[in-house]
């Protein structure tokens, strides 16, 4: 067998200058692992605590909301990388489309995918806690 | 002979064509409703309380759509993370990690329905 020599690589990330097309590229894919993991867990797990009744599903409340503040950093951070990975999911049907790869554009929406979802985010628990008081 | 056409409609030479990229995009719409549909779901309950969730999951038409949801989000997941895993995981880990992500989908995916179709046929509504 031919001795393997390092093949020629293509340009990568470090002769690009940064845009913010790359940060919500990258926190798309992390907001989306992040779902698959953590967000499958909770949900699987709330399921499962209600499918077996009232003790086991308080038990689960207390676990979420008790653990200082824990259980809404995880909430909070899911109901952000779900709003960011809808958004981010908008932009690139879009782009698939072929539309919006305009620099100004492309810039543009970059960085309304991060405000809308942080936005979306916030008015989401200001319900929450609306109904919480 | 086949035309150039032809050619691009079936199939490179994995013979599957563009099917693992145009089934994101379809669950894709399906996680955008059915998700969607979720949040504001549990937004409109007056509570977080055992009665007040299992009253409103045990109805015919939240059950069934929680559990188009659970098998939409595993069917993009299952299609998302082979991605990231075959653009970073080499060699023999990537197999093991492919295999680790396909008992991930069918596991959580066969809990998340047990626990749904429990409380869609035993809860009371």
């Amino acid at each position: 067998m031919a001795e393997k020599r390092a093949r020629p690589l293509s340009p990568h990330l470090q002769v690009y200058k940064w845009g913010p097309h790359m940060t919500v590229s990258i926190l798309n894919r992390m907001m989306g692992v992040g779902l698959a993991t953590v967000g499958t867990l909770v949900l699987v797990w709330w399921l499962m605590a209600l499918a077996s009744g009232e003790e086991t599903y308080k038990g689960f409340m207390a676990c979420v909301t008790g653990c200082y503040y824990f259980g809404y950093v995880v909430a909070i951070g899911l109901t952000f990388a779900f709003f960011f990975h809808l958004c981010a999911g908008v932009r690139h049907f879009v782009m698939d489309a072929g539309a919006g790869f305009e620099l100004d554009a492309n810039k543009l929406w970059a960085w309304m995918t991060l405000i809308i979802a942080a936005l979306l985010t916030a008015g989401t628990w200001l319900i929450v806690l609306g109904k919480a008081l | 002979m086949s035309t150039e056409l032809g050619r691009v409609r079936g199939l490179g030479s994995a013979k599957e064509g563009a099917h693992h990229w145009w089934t994101q995009r379809v669950t894709a719409v399906g996680n955008l409703l059915l998700v969607l549909w979720f949040v504001i779901s549990l937004l409109r309950l007056p509570s977080m309380d055992y009665a007040v969730v299992i009253s409103w999951l045990a109805a015919p038409l939240p059950a069934v759509l929680m559990a188009l949801l659970v098998i939409n989000v595993c069917w993009h997941f299952r299609l998302g993370l082979q991605v990231v895993i075959e653009d970073y995981v080499h060699g023999g880990s990537r197999i093991i990690a492919l295999g680790l992500l396909h008992i991930w989908t069918f596991g959580m995916g066969a809990f998340a329905l047990y626990a749904i179709f429990k409380i869609a046929f035993t809860g009371t509504h």
